[in-house]
């Protein structure tokens, strides 16, 4: 229940008042509710559960794991 | 897909788990609170790959097993309704109640229609004004704030004829229960990575202080799973009683403060019954004061009567006490097409998934 899918922002508008925009999972698209993250920007990777962002995917954070483990292999090396 | 087929990475997982061997010296029984991580540790093998000593719990992170059994009679019952459609997540079409599931009650004639989001159960409410549209509000911290938002146009654009069911709960009251109990040996927590999206995680510091027992925040994909192993693991061998964030790319200490005050704007926290556990106080998000009109109780009169399932051992798994294979029913009489509890039904009950990888 609590899944939560991350895809990347193609389109933002309003609709009905509402912050609204297109996502793209793979290469299938959806309109989702983009309310809960106002600050979000076309390019941006959200994670969407149920119809709504809930994060903006920290793109340096998602990135760290990767940065430390390619460190220890150099030392391995 | 960017940001999942990363985090299913071998070698990345071939470190972690020596990272895991490492560190561990004591025996630790450490849970992981939702069924969607259950799943991801199920799927790929990871319980079979960590060392004897520590042993993995599974938690009641799953809304469709732990909703209760009169809630989903009342939606059954309301379901047959003429007057009624009855709107849910797929989730819950199957879970079994005293009269059947919601998917019976569809054979049987009930109009229900299956939703992606409330906003689509809004859209069915504005599209039949003469019917009563009810929506089954159910979940976790996560689905909370969608739901709000649902009541908030309903209420903003005088939809009168929109109401939710609901049994919303909070995943903080939960752990402090477990913990309560006088059976309970669990060492550490994996936190739910999604409710803690939303929610921040303030709220387990003082848990992890009171009962000294230290949390980490986790993701889903087995990458998360394995760092959030090896933290929790770390902080157990280092007596470290605190939150740990493993799910960074997501996750921020004050959480989602635009979803939080969606909450809370239409919601207080209040009691909550959850099935095989019991009422936990100040486990749940009831509605205000203000918005109480939209409450499905109110288009009932009667009240159902509701018995669980006799053999189902489903409540000792939720708290983590038994392991699925304890259950006679297992795989015998009880399998994902025949259900007789909800942890069979749902994706993300501990009972399915053991059935789907083989255990």
């Amino acid at each position: 229940m609590c899944l939560g899918i991350p895809g990347k922002v193609l389109e933002i508008y309003e609709k009905d008042g509402i912050l609204m925009g297109k996502v793209l999972f793979g290469n299938v698209k959806r309109e989702v509710c983009l309310s809960f993250t106002p600050d979000v920007k076309i390019g941006d990777y959200v994670i969407v559960h149920v119809g709504f962002s809930i994060s903006i995917v920290d793109e340096k954070e998602a990135m760290e794991i990767f940065k430390t483990f390619s460190e220890i292999d150099e030392v391995y090396k | 897909m960017k940001f999942i087929s990363e985090y299913k990475n071998r070698e990345i997982a071939k470190i972690l788990l020596e990272k895991i061997e490492k560190t561990l010296k004591n025996k630790w029984i450490i849970m992981e609170i939702c069924g969607s991580q259950t799943h991801t540790i199920l799927e790929n093998g990871i319980d079979t790959l960590l060392p004897e000593n520590l042993i993995l719990v599974h938690g009641p992170g799953c809304p469709v097993c732990v909703t209760p059994i009169e809630i989903i009679d009342i939606a059954y019952n309301l379901s047959l309704r003429e007057d009624v459609i009855l709107c849910s997540y797929g989730d819950m079409l199957r879970v079994p109640g005293t009269y059947g599931s919601l998917l019976d009650a569809k054979a049987k004639g009930a109009n229900i229609k299956m939703v992606y989001s409330s906003i689509d159960a809004i859209k069915i409410a504005i599209s039949n004004p003469f019917k009563k549209v009810v929506f089954f509000a159910i979940g976790f911290e996560t689905t909370t704030p969608m739901n709000a938002k649902a009541i908030e146009i309903a209420y903003e654009k005088n939809i009168n004829n929109f109401y939710v069911l609901i049994s919303q709960v909070r995943v903080p009251p939960a752990i402090e229960a477990i913990l309560n109990s006088p059976y309970c040996e669990i060492n550490g927590f994996l936190a739910p990575g999604h409710v803690c999206t939303v929610m921040g995680y303030k709220e387990y510091e003082p848990i992890a202080e009171k009962y000294k027992v230290p949390i980490v925040v986790t993701g889903f994909e087995p990458i998360d799973l394995l760092e959030g192993i090896y933290l929790l693991v770390k902080a157990l061998e280092e007596k470290r009683y605190e939150v740990i964030n493993q799910y960074k790319r997501s996750v921020k200490r004050e959480g989602n403060l635009k979803a939080k005050e969606q909450i809370f704007k239409i919601f207080e926290i209040g009691d909550m019954k959850w099935r095989g556990i019991g009422v936990i106080p100040k486990s749940g998000f009831v509605l205000k004061k203000e918005y109480k009109r939209f409450d499905a109780i109110n288009l009932i009169n009667e009240k159902y009567f509701s018995k669980e399932n006799e053999i189902c051992i489903g409540a000792e798994i939720l708290q983590g006490k038994k392991k699925p294979f304890d259950c006679p029913a297992y795989k015998k009489i009880c399998t994902p097409e025949n259900p007789l509890g909800a942890l069979m039904v749902s994706n993300e009950g501990a009972c399915a998934a053991y059935y789907k990888y083989g255990k």
